[in-house]
Protein backbone atom coordinates (compact mmCIF):
# COMPACT_ATOMS: atom_id res chain seq x y z
CA UNK A 1 0.00 0.00 0.00
CA UNK A 2 1.16 3.13 -0.54
CA UNK A 3 1.90 5.58 2.20
CA UNK A 4 -0.59 7.65 2.84
CA UNK A 5 -0.92 10.38 5.44
CA UNK A 6 -3.59 12.46 6.41
CA UNK A 7 -3.00 16.00 6.45
CA UNK A 8 -4.74 19.54 6.22
CA UNK A 9 -5.04 21.03 2.53
CA UNK A 10 -2.54 23.75 4.06
CA UNK A 11 -0.17 21.63 5.87
CA UNK A 12 0.05 19.95 2.91
CA UNK A 13 1.23 22.86 0.77
CA UNK A 14 3.86 23.77 3.12
CA UNK A 15 5.36 19.97 3.15
CA UNK A 16 4.90 19.89 -0.58
CA UNK A 17 7.03 23.16 -0.84
CA UNK A 18 9.79 21.77 0.88
CA UNK A 19 9.84 18.49 -1.06
CA UNK A 20 9.93 19.99 -4.20
CA UNK A 21 12.73 22.08 -3.70
CA UNK A 22 11.13 25.62 -3.09
CA UNK A 23 14.20 28.12 -1.96
CA UNK A 24 11.78 30.69 -0.58
CA UNK A 25 8.68 30.93 1.18
CA UNK A 26 7.53 34.81 2.38
CA UNK A 27 4.18 35.37 4.00
CA UNK A 28 1.99 36.93 6.67
CA UNK A 29 -0.37 34.82 9.04
CA UNK A 30 -4.26 35.37 8.18
CA UNK A 31 -6.81 32.67 8.65
CA UNK A 32 -8.07 30.27 6.88
CA UNK A 33 -4.83 29.86 5.79
CA UNK A 34 -1.88 30.07 8.46
CA UNK A 35 -1.28 26.84 9.13
CA UNK A 36 0.90 27.24 5.52
CA UNK A 37 3.63 29.05 7.45
CA UNK A 38 2.99 27.30 10.79
CA UNK A 39 3.94 23.96 9.10
CA UNK A 40 6.36 25.96 7.74
CA UNK A 41 8.45 27.32 10.70
CA UNK A 42 7.44 23.84 12.71
CA UNK A 43 9.14 21.89 10.19
CA UNK A 44 12.02 24.28 9.85
CA UNK A 45 13.05 23.56 5.86
CA UNK A 46 16.56 25.61 6.14
CA UNK A 47 18.13 22.91 8.69
CA UNK A 48 17.09 20.04 6.61
CA UNK A 49 17.08 21.71 2.45
CA UNK A 50 18.13 25.49 2.93
CA UNK A 51 14.90 26.90 2.29
CA UNK A 52 14.79 30.14 3.63
CA UNK A 53 10.66 30.94 5.20
CA UNK A 54 10.26 34.17 6.34
CA UNK A 55 7.29 36.23 7.82
CA UNK A 56 7.75 39.51 6.80
CA UNK A 57 6.36 42.74 8.05
CA UNK A 58 3.25 42.71 5.83
CA UNK A 59 1.93 41.15 2.55
CA UNK A 60 3.34 43.75 0.65
CA UNK A 61 6.87 43.33 1.97
CA UNK A 62 6.26 39.42 1.34
CA UNK A 63 5.52 39.76 -2.30
CA UNK A 64 8.22 42.03 -2.91
CA UNK A 65 10.41 39.63 -1.20
CA UNK A 66 9.08 36.71 -3.89
CA UNK A 67 9.97 39.05 -6.64
CA UNK A 68 13.22 39.50 -5.81
CA UNK A 69 14.15 36.04 -5.19
CA UNK A 70 12.27 35.32 -8.64
CA UNK A 71 14.39 37.56 -10.51
CA UNK A 72 17.15 35.26 -9.12
CA UNK A 73 16.19 32.78 -10.95
CA UNK A 74 14.93 30.97 -7.03
CA UNK A 75 11.62 28.51 -6.85
CA UNK A 76 9.77 30.92 -4.10
CA UNK A 77 6.07 31.25 -3.09
CA UNK A 78 4.20 33.43 -1.19
CA UNK A 79 0.10 32.40 0.55
CA UNK A 80 -2.25 34.21 1.86
CA UNK A 81 -6.38 34.70 1.49
CA UNK A 82 -8.36 37.05 0.30
CA UNK A 83 -7.69 40.49 1.98
CA UNK A 84 -4.28 39.80 2.01
CA UNK A 85 -3.94 38.55 -1.65
CA UNK A 86 -5.37 42.65 -2.48
CA UNK A 87 -2.54 44.27 -0.92
CA UNK A 88 -0.75 41.71 -2.71
CA UNK A 89 -1.64 42.50 -6.35
CA UNK A 90 0.60 45.28 -6.97
CA UNK A 91 3.45 43.22 -6.23
CA UNK A 92 1.74 40.50 -9.08
CA UNK A 93 1.16 43.13 -11.47
CA UNK A 94 4.79 43.71 -11.20
CA UNK A 95 6.24 40.37 -11.35
CA UNK A 96 3.65 39.11 -14.26
CA UNK A 97 5.25 42.78 -16.14
CA UNK A 98 8.87 41.22 -15.25
CA UNK A 99 8.22 37.69 -16.14
CA UNK A 100 9.05 35.81 -13.53
CA UNK A 101 7.84 32.28 -11.86
CA UNK A 102 6.23 32.17 -8.82
CA UNK A 103 3.50 30.35 -6.95
CA UNK A 104 1.15 32.04 -5.03
CA UNK A 105 -1.45 30.76 -2.96
CA UNK A 106 -4.69 32.26 -2.42
CA UNK A 107 -7.32 30.08 -0.02
CA UNK A 108 -10.29 32.53 0.03
CA UNK A 109 -12.19 33.49 2.21
CA UNK A 110 -15.72 35.95 1.83
CA UNK A 111 -15.51 39.16 1.19
CA UNK A 112 -15.48 42.22 0.57
CA UNK A 113 -13.07 44.25 2.52
CA UNK A 114 -12.05 41.82 5.66
CA UNK A 115 -15.80 39.56 5.15
CA UNK A 116 -15.09 36.42 7.40
CA UNK A 117 -12.76 33.94 7.77
CA UNK A 118 -15.40 31.14 5.98
CA UNK A 119 -14.59 29.57 3.02
CA UNK A 120 -15.86 31.41 -0.63
CA UNK A 121 -14.94 31.66 -4.23
CA UNK A 122 -15.69 35.25 -4.77
CA UNK A 123 -12.12 36.36 -5.83
CA UNK A 124 -12.40 34.67 -9.26
CA UNK A 125 -12.31 37.85 -10.99
CA UNK A 126 -9.44 38.94 -9.16
CA UNK A 127 -7.26 35.15 -9.86
CA UNK A 128 -8.10 34.91 -13.71
CA UNK A 129 -9.51 38.83 -15.22
CA UNK A 130 -6.09 40.36 -13.72
CA UNK A 131 -6.37 41.65 -10.36
CA UNK A 132 -3.73 44.35 -10.66
CA UNK A 133 -3.34 46.75 -13.52
CA UNK A 134 -2.43 46.53 -16.91
CA UNK A 135 -3.11 43.58 -19.27
CA UNK A 136 -1.67 40.17 -18.05
CA UNK A 137 -2.94 36.88 -17.01
CA UNK A 138 -1.70 34.56 -14.14
CA UNK A 139 -1.81 30.60 -14.69
CA UNK A 140 -4.53 29.75 -11.88
CA UNK A 141 -5.14 26.52 -10.43
CA UNK A 142 -7.89 25.19 -8.72
CA UNK A 143 -7.94 22.28 -6.56
CA UNK A 144 -10.75 20.10 -4.86
CA UNK A 145 -8.76 17.77 -3.18
CA UNK A 146 -6.01 17.62 -0.51
CA UNK A 147 -4.08 15.40 -3.28
CA UNK A 148 -4.33 18.01 -5.51
CA UNK A 149 -3.09 20.95 -2.99
CA UNK A 150 0.05 18.99 -3.46
CA UNK A 151 0.35 18.03 -6.95
CA UNK A 152 -0.58 21.44 -7.75
CA UNK A 153 2.57 22.93 -5.88
CA UNK A 154 4.67 20.98 -7.94
CA UNK A 155 2.51 21.66 -11.29
CA UNK A 156 2.72 25.33 -10.38
CA UNK A 157 5.97 25.45 -10.13
CA UNK A 158 6.63 23.50 -13.34
CA UNK A 159 3.99 25.76 -15.33
CA UNK A 160 5.36 29.14 -14.01
CA UNK A 161 8.68 28.81 -15.11
CA UNK A 162 8.26 26.99 -18.10
CA UNK A 163 6.33 30.31 -19.14
CA UNK A 164 8.12 32.56 -16.99
CA UNK A 165 5.08 33.88 -15.50
CA UNK A 166 4.04 34.33 -12.11
CA UNK A 167 1.02 31.25 -11.48
CA UNK A 168 -1.87 31.10 -8.41
CA UNK A 169 -3.40 28.34 -6.59
CA UNK A 170 -6.97 29.49 -6.14
CA UNK A 171 -8.22 27.46 -3.14
CA UNK A 172 -10.54 27.99 -0.37
CA UNK A 173 -11.32 27.61 3.16
CA UNK A 174 -12.76 24.00 2.58
CA UNK A 175 -9.72 22.32 0.71
CA UNK A 176 -7.50 24.14 2.90
CA UNK A 177 -8.64 23.40 6.39
CA UNK A 178 -10.30 19.86 5.60
CA UNK A 179 -7.83 16.87 5.89
CA UNK A 180 -7.83 14.03 3.40
CA UNK A 181 -5.19 10.75 2.87
CA UNK A 182 -2.47 12.39 0.55
CA UNK A 183 0.34 10.81 -1.12
CA UNK A 184 2.96 13.46 -1.06
CA UNK A 185 6.50 13.59 -3.89
CA UNK A 186 9.19 12.40 -3.09
CA UNK A 187 12.25 15.24 -2.29
CA UNK A 188 13.57 16.87 -4.81
CA UNK A 189 17.01 18.97 -4.09
CA UNK A 190 17.05 23.04 -4.35
CA UNK A 191 18.65 23.61 -7.60
CA UNK A 192 22.03 24.67 -7.07
CA UNK A 193 23.41 28.63 -8.20
CA UNK A 194 25.29 26.62 -11.24
CA UNK A 195 22.16 25.03 -12.49
CA UNK A 196 20.07 27.66 -12.41
CA UNK A 197 22.63 29.64 -14.16
CA UNK A 198 22.51 27.30 -16.48
CA UNK A 199 18.69 26.60 -16.92
CA UNK A 200 17.62 30.31 -16.37
CA UNK A 201 20.89 32.54 -16.91
CA UNK A 202 19.78 34.28 -19.70
CA UNK A 203 17.48 36.53 -17.93
CA UNK A 204 17.67 35.62 -13.71
CA UNK A 205 19.83 38.00 -12.33
CA UNK A 206 22.33 35.33 -11.18
CA UNK A 207 25.50 37.78 -11.08
CA UNK A 208 27.36 39.19 -14.22
CA UNK A 209 30.04 37.64 -15.93
CA UNK A 210 32.59 39.12 -18.63
CA UNK A 211 30.81 36.76 -21.06
CA UNK A 212 27.57 38.21 -20.83
CA UNK A 213 25.40 41.57 -21.05
CA UNK A 214 23.87 42.62 -17.77
CA UNK A 215 20.52 40.83 -17.24
CA UNK A 216 17.73 43.60 -16.43
CA UNK A 217 14.43 43.01 -14.75
CA UNK A 218 12.00 45.76 -14.40
CA UNK A 219 8.34 46.23 -15.59
CA UNK A 220 9.06 49.91 -16.79
CA UNK A 221 9.32 51.01 -20.27
CA UNK A 222 8.94 54.64 -21.30
CA UNK A 223 9.15 54.02 -24.99
CA UNK A 224 5.68 53.43 -25.87
CA UNK A 225 6.04 51.33 -29.03
CA UNK A 226 8.56 48.71 -26.94
CA UNK A 227 5.95 48.51 -24.68
CA UNK A 228 3.47 47.78 -27.25
CA UNK A 229 5.80 45.37 -28.64
CA UNK A 230 6.17 43.77 -25.32
CA UNK A 231 2.25 43.79 -24.45
CA UNK A 232 1.73 41.93 -27.81
CA UNK A 233 4.92 39.31 -26.47
CA UNK A 234 2.58 38.59 -23.58
CA UNK A 235 -0.42 38.62 -25.19
CA UNK A 236 1.22 35.35 -27.55
CA UNK A 237 2.63 34.47 -24.50
CA UNK A 238 -0.93 33.71 -22.99
CA UNK A 239 -2.51 32.30 -26.03
CA UNK A 240 -0.04 29.37 -26.44
CA UNK A 241 -1.11 28.79 -22.74
CA UNK A 242 -3.97 29.00 -23.48
CA UNK A 243 -3.06 26.52 -26.35
CA UNK A 244 -1.76 23.74 -24.18
CA UNK A 245 -2.27 24.10 -20.76
CA UNK A 246 -6.11 23.73 -20.25
CA UNK A 247 -6.55 20.99 -17.71
CA UNK A 248 -10.31 19.85 -16.37
CA UNK A 249 -11.90 16.85 -15.39
CA UNK A 250 -15.47 15.00 -16.46
CA UNK A 251 -17.50 13.16 -13.84
CA UNK A 252 -20.55 11.03 -15.02
CA UNK A 253 -20.78 13.46 -17.95
CA UNK A 254 -21.21 10.37 -20.88
CA UNK A 255 -24.88 10.04 -20.66
CA UNK A 256 -25.59 13.89 -19.50
CA UNK A 257 -28.60 15.72 -20.19
CA UNK A 258 -27.72 18.50 -17.66
CA UNK A 259 -24.35 19.99 -16.87
CA UNK A 260 -22.85 21.18 -13.31
CA UNK A 261 -19.81 23.71 -13.98
CA UNK A 262 -18.17 24.17 -10.63
CA UNK A 263 -14.34 24.37 -9.54
CA UNK A 264 -12.82 23.35 -6.05
CA UNK A 265 -15.03 22.58 -2.95
CA UNK A 266 -18.14 23.60 -4.94
CA UNK A 267 -17.15 21.09 -7.43
CA UNK A 268 -17.12 18.45 -4.38
CA UNK A 269 -20.87 19.60 -3.24
CA UNK A 270 -21.76 19.08 -7.14
CA UNK A 271 -20.46 15.62 -7.01
CA UNK A 272 -22.90 14.86 -4.20
CA UNK A 273 -25.97 16.73 -5.77
CA UNK A 274 -25.34 14.33 -8.91
CA UNK A 275 -25.66 11.84 -6.82
CA UNK A 276 -29.19 12.91 -5.42
CA UNK A 277 -30.41 14.04 -8.65
CA UNK A 278 -29.54 11.17 -10.61
CA UNK A 279 -30.98 8.96 -8.16
CA UNK A 280 -34.33 11.17 -9.21
CA UNK A 281 -33.55 10.38 -12.54
CA UNK A 282 -32.16 13.50 -14.04
CA UNK A 283 -29.15 12.54 -16.18
CA UNK A 284 -26.95 15.43 -15.09
CA UNK A 285 -22.68 15.64 -14.90
CA UNK A 286 -19.92 17.71 -14.10
CA UNK A 287 -16.94 19.61 -15.55
CA UNK A 288 -14.62 21.07 -13.24
CA UNK A 289 -12.14 23.02 -14.29
CA UNK A 290 -8.83 22.59 -13.05
CA UNK A 291 -7.52 25.58 -15.01
CA UNK A 292 -9.30 28.54 -14.82
CA UNK A 293 -6.58 30.64 -16.70
CA UNK A 294 -6.86 28.78 -19.21
CA UNK A 295 -10.44 28.46 -19.31
CA UNK A 296 -11.55 24.98 -20.96
CA UNK A 297 -14.04 27.20 -23.23
CA UNK A 298 -13.40 24.69 -26.01
CA UNK A 299 -13.92 21.60 -23.76
CA UNK A 300 -17.52 23.78 -22.72
CA UNK A 301 -18.18 24.36 -26.60
CA UNK A 302 -17.80 20.66 -27.80
CA UNK A 303 -20.45 19.39 -25.31
CA UNK A 304 -23.37 21.32 -26.11
CA UNK A 305 -24.79 19.29 -28.88
CA UNK A 306 -25.80 17.17 -26.03
CA UNK A 307 -26.73 19.45 -23.22
CA UNK A 308 -29.76 21.17 -23.03
CA UNK A 309 -28.72 23.38 -20.04
CA UNK A 310 -25.82 24.28 -17.46
CA UNK A 311 -25.50 25.17 -13.68
CA UNK A 312 -22.56 27.11 -12.92
CA UNK A 313 -22.44 26.64 -9.08
CA UNK A 314 -19.54 28.68 -7.14
CA UNK A 315 -19.52 30.25 -3.65
CA UNK A 316 -19.50 33.78 -5.37
CA UNK A 317 -22.74 36.03 -6.34
CA UNK A 318 -21.74 34.84 -10.26
CA UNK A 319 -18.64 35.54 -11.28
CA UNK A 320 -17.00 32.05 -13.35
CA UNK A 321 -20.79 31.61 -14.84
CA UNK A 322 -19.83 34.90 -17.39
CA UNK A 323 -16.84 32.64 -18.61
CA UNK A 324 -19.27 29.86 -19.08
CA UNK A 325 -21.66 32.33 -20.51
CA UNK A 326 -18.91 33.53 -23.22
CA UNK A 327 -18.53 30.04 -24.02
CA UNK A 328 -21.48 28.54 -24.33
CA UNK A 329 -22.46 31.93 -26.26
CA UNK A 330 -26.43 31.30 -25.82
CA UNK A 331 -26.56 27.77 -27.75
CA UNK A 332 -28.10 26.35 -24.34
CA UNK A 333 -29.25 27.84 -21.13
CA UNK A 334 -27.29 29.00 -18.42
CA UNK A 335 -27.81 29.83 -14.86
CA UNK A 336 -26.19 30.77 -11.69
CA UNK A 337 -26.15 29.20 -8.28
CA UNK A 338 -24.36 29.88 -5.22
CA UNK A 339 -24.88 31.07 -1.73
CA UNK A 340 -22.62 34.02 -0.11
CA UNK A 341 -20.47 35.16 2.59
CA UNK A 342 -18.60 31.67 4.14
CA UNK A 343 -22.35 29.73 3.74
CA UNK A 344 -21.92 26.73 1.94
CA UNK A 345 -24.54 25.35 -0.65
CA UNK A 346 -25.88 22.42 0.10
CA UNK A 347 -25.84 19.34 -2.43
CA UNK A 348 -30.05 19.32 -2.28
CA UNK A 349 -29.91 23.09 -2.60
CA UNK A 350 -27.45 22.74 -5.66
CA UNK A 351 -30.18 19.52 -6.80
CA UNK A 352 -33.45 22.30 -6.48
CA UNK A 353 -31.75 25.43 -8.24
CA UNK A 354 -30.94 22.67 -10.97
CA UNK A 355 -34.64 21.57 -11.23
CA UNK A 356 -36.06 25.31 -11.05
CA UNK A 357 -33.75 27.57 -12.73
CA UNK A 358 -32.81 25.04 -15.67
CA UNK A 359 -34.91 22.09 -16.25
CA UNK A 360 -38.39 23.67 -15.06
CA UNK A 361 -36.74 27.12 -16.28
CA UNK A 362 -36.66 25.97 -20.28
CA UNK B 1 -19.77 1.26 2.31
CA UNK B 2 -19.94 4.65 3.18
CA UNK B 3 -20.38 5.89 6.61
CA UNK B 4 -20.88 10.16 6.87
CA UNK B 5 -20.47 10.78 10.53
CA UNK B 6 -20.46 14.73 12.57
CA UNK B 7 -19.04 14.20 16.12
CA UNK B 8 -19.65 17.65 17.98
CA UNK B 9 -19.52 18.97 21.18
CA UNK B 10 -17.31 21.45 23.85
CA UNK B 11 -13.74 22.22 22.66
CA UNK B 12 -11.28 20.16 24.22
CA UNK B 13 -13.60 17.57 25.00
CA UNK B 14 -10.90 15.70 21.95
CA UNK B 15 -13.72 15.86 19.31
CA UNK B 16 -11.64 16.79 16.40
CA UNK B 17 -8.93 13.83 17.50
CA UNK B 18 -11.55 11.56 17.70
CA UNK B 19 -12.31 11.95 14.51
CA UNK B 20 -8.57 12.43 13.17
CA UNK B 21 -8.03 8.69 14.89
CA UNK B 22 -11.21 7.74 12.83
CA UNK B 23 -10.19 8.76 9.52
CA UNK B 24 -6.50 7.74 9.72
CA UNK B 25 -7.81 4.59 10.90
CA UNK B 26 -10.00 4.57 7.50
CA UNK B 27 -6.65 5.06 5.62
CA UNK B 28 -4.91 1.78 7.74
CA UNK B 29 -7.80 -0.27 6.15
CA UNK B 30 -7.34 1.11 2.78
CA UNK B 31 -10.57 3.36 2.66
CA UNK B 32 -11.10 6.72 1.12
CA UNK B 33 -11.84 9.37 4.23
CA UNK B 34 -12.09 13.16 4.69
CA UNK B 35 -12.02 15.15 7.63
CA UNK B 36 -13.79 18.62 8.19
CA UNK B 37 -13.73 21.06 11.49
CA UNK B 38 -15.47 23.61 11.95
CA UNK B 39 -12.90 26.47 12.13
CA UNK B 40 -15.27 29.48 11.99
CA UNK B 41 -17.15 31.77 14.71
CA UNK B 42 -18.77 28.91 16.17
CA UNK B 43 -15.24 27.49 17.39
CA UNK B 44 -14.37 30.75 18.72
CA UNK B 45 -17.58 29.80 21.03
CA UNK B 46 -16.72 27.00 22.70
CA UNK B 47 -18.36 24.27 20.58
CA UNK B 48 -16.48 22.42 17.88
CA UNK B 49 -17.32 20.12 15.37
CA UNK B 50 -15.97 17.32 12.71
CA UNK B 51 -17.37 15.82 9.88
CA UNK B 52 -15.96 12.34 8.66
CA UNK B 53 -16.73 10.21 5.95
CA UNK B 54 -15.23 6.97 5.83
CA UNK B 55 -15.91 5.04 2.03
CA UNK B 56 -14.60 2.87 -0.25
CA UNK B 57 -15.59 5.04 -3.38
CA UNK B 58 -14.56 8.37 -3.93
CA UNK B 59 -15.89 10.78 -1.43
CA UNK B 60 -18.21 13.47 -2.88
CA UNK B 61 -18.62 16.53 -0.62
CA UNK B 62 -16.33 16.58 2.78
CA UNK B 63 -19.33 18.94 3.97
CA UNK B 64 -22.40 17.60 4.93
CA UNK B 65 -26.07 18.43 5.78
CA UNK B 66 -27.20 14.95 6.96
CA UNK B 67 -25.55 12.51 8.19
CA UNK B 68 -25.66 8.73 9.08
CA UNK B 69 -24.14 8.64 12.50
CA UNK B 70 -24.36 12.17 14.77
CA UNK B 71 -22.41 11.34 17.84
CA UNK B 72 -23.40 14.60 20.18
CA UNK B 73 -21.60 15.26 23.22
CA UNK B 74 -23.43 18.62 24.48
CA UNK B 75 -27.05 20.67 24.47
CA UNK B 76 -25.93 22.77 22.13
CA UNK B 77 -24.87 20.13 19.24
CA UNK B 78 -28.02 18.28 20.45
CA UNK B 79 -29.69 21.24 19.41
CA UNK B 80 -28.21 21.77 15.96
CA UNK B 81 -27.73 18.18 14.78
CA UNK B 82 -30.12 16.02 16.14
CA UNK B 83 -32.63 16.78 13.27
CA UNK B 84 -29.55 16.65 10.60
CA UNK B 85 -29.81 12.82 11.40
CA UNK B 86 -30.79 11.10 8.32
CA UNK B 87 -33.96 8.75 8.89
CA UNK B 88 -33.28 5.37 9.95
CA UNK B 89 -29.74 6.60 11.22
CA UNK B 90 -28.23 7.08 14.59
CA UNK B 91 -27.33 9.24 17.13
CA UNK B 92 -25.07 8.25 20.24
CA UNK B 93 -24.37 10.75 22.86
CA UNK B 94 -23.10 11.18 26.55
CA UNK B 95 -26.40 12.07 28.74
CA UNK B 96 -23.73 14.44 30.72
CA UNK B 97 -25.32 18.09 30.88
CA UNK B 98 -28.00 17.05 28.27
CA UNK B 99 -30.77 18.81 29.70
CA UNK B 100 -33.43 17.34 26.54
CA UNK B 101 -32.54 14.20 25.40
CA UNK B 102 -33.41 13.55 21.97
CA UNK B 103 -37.03 12.95 20.87
CA UNK B 104 -36.92 11.09 17.03
CA UNK B 105 -38.62 8.40 16.93
CA UNK B 106 -37.43 7.20 13.21
CA UNK B 107 -33.74 6.75 14.27
CA UNK B 108 -31.85 4.90 16.49
CA UNK B 109 -30.78 6.53 19.35
CA UNK B 110 -28.14 4.90 21.90
CA UNK B 111 -26.17 6.93 25.15
CA UNK B 112 -22.93 5.82 26.60
CA UNK B 113 -21.97 7.90 30.12
CA UNK B 114 -18.55 8.26 29.03
CA UNK B 115 -17.92 11.54 31.33
CA UNK B 116 -18.89 9.27 34.27
CA UNK B 117 -17.05 6.43 33.17
CA UNK B 118 -13.75 8.11 32.69
CA UNK B 119 -13.57 10.03 35.80
CA UNK B 120 -14.15 6.55 37.37
CA UNK B 121 -11.23 5.26 35.19
CA UNK B 122 -9.38 8.22 36.54
CA UNK B 123 -8.18 9.27 33.11
CA UNK B 124 -10.31 12.71 31.95
CA UNK B 125 -8.43 12.06 28.71
CA UNK B 126 -10.00 8.52 27.92
CA UNK B 127 -13.16 10.12 27.05
CA UNK B 128 -13.25 10.36 23.41
CA UNK B 129 -12.09 6.86 23.58
CA UNK B 130 -15.10 5.49 25.03
CA UNK B 131 -17.21 7.39 23.23
CA UNK B 132 -15.22 5.90 20.15
CA UNK B 133 -15.43 2.31 21.54
CA UNK B 134 -19.16 2.70 22.00
CA UNK B 135 -19.33 4.15 18.46
CA UNK B 136 -17.57 1.54 16.45
CA UNK B 137 -19.57 -0.97 18.86
CA UNK B 138 -22.72 -0.03 16.84
CA UNK B 139 -20.85 0.74 13.79
CA UNK B 140 -18.06 -1.72 13.37
CA UNK B 141 -16.93 -0.14 10.17
CA UNK B 142 -13.34 0.02 11.45
CA UNK B 143 -11.34 -2.79 13.40
CA UNK B 144 -9.79 -1.89 16.33
CA UNK B 145 -6.04 -3.33 15.06
CA UNK B 146 -6.62 -0.77 12.70
CA UNK B 147 -6.92 1.87 15.08
CA UNK B 148 -4.10 0.95 17.01
CA UNK B 149 -1.96 1.50 13.44
CA UNK B 150 -3.38 4.74 12.97
CA UNK B 151 -2.79 5.99 16.84
CA UNK B 152 0.56 4.92 16.24
CA UNK B 153 1.37 6.44 13.18
CA UNK B 154 -0.30 9.53 14.24
CA UNK B 155 0.55 9.90 17.72
CA UNK B 156 4.36 11.02 18.00
CA UNK B 157 6.22 8.39 19.19
CA UNK B 158 6.62 10.34 22.86
CA UNK B 159 2.90 9.45 23.18
CA UNK B 160 2.59 5.99 22.34
CA UNK B 161 2.69 4.53 25.94
CA UNK B 162 -0.06 5.94 26.12
CA UNK B 163 -1.97 3.86 23.90
CA UNK B 164 -2.67 0.61 25.95
CA UNK B 165 -4.66 2.93 28.08
CA UNK B 166 -6.47 4.38 24.71
CA UNK B 167 -7.52 0.95 23.67
CA UNK B 168 -8.73 -0.17 27.54
CA UNK B 169 -10.76 2.83 27.00
CA UNK B 170 -12.47 2.19 23.63
CA UNK B 171 -12.89 -1.86 24.80
CA UNK B 172 -14.90 0.08 28.17
CA UNK B 173 -16.94 1.60 25.34
CA UNK B 174 -17.96 -1.18 24.00
CA UNK B 175 -19.33 -2.65 27.27
CA UNK B 176 -21.29 0.14 28.55
CA UNK B 177 -22.99 1.83 25.56
CA UNK B 178 -26.66 1.35 26.07
CA UNK B 179 -29.83 1.95 23.46
CA UNK B 180 -32.14 4.20 24.21
CA UNK B 181 -35.43 3.15 23.35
Amino acid sequence: MADYRLMKGNEVIAEAAIRYGCDGYFGYPITPQSEIMETLMLRKPWEETGMVVLQAESEIAAINMVYGGAACGKKVMTSSSSPGISLKQEGITYIAGAELPCLIVNVVRGGPGLGTIQPAQSDYFQAVKGGGHGDYRLIVLAPASVQEMNDFVGLGFDLAFKYRNPVMILSDGVIGQMMEKVQLGEFKPRWTNEQIIKMYGSWATTGKTPDRKHNIITSLELDSSRQEKFNHKLIEKYKVISENEVRFEEIACEDAEYLFIAYGSSSRICQKAIEIARAKGIKVGLLRPITLFPYPTKKIQSMLSKIKGILAVEMSAGQMVEDVRLAVEGKVPVQHFGRLGGMIPTPNEVVHALEEQIIKGK
Amino acid sequence: MTEEIIIAGFGGQGVLSMGKILAYSGIMQDQEVSWMPSYGPEMRGGTANVTVILSDNRISSPILFEYDTAIILNQQSMDKFEKSVKVGGTLLYDPNGIIHPPQRKDIKIYKVEAVEEAARMQSAKSFNMIVLGAFLKIKPIVKLENIIKGLKKSLPERHHHLIPMNEKAITRGMEIIEEVK
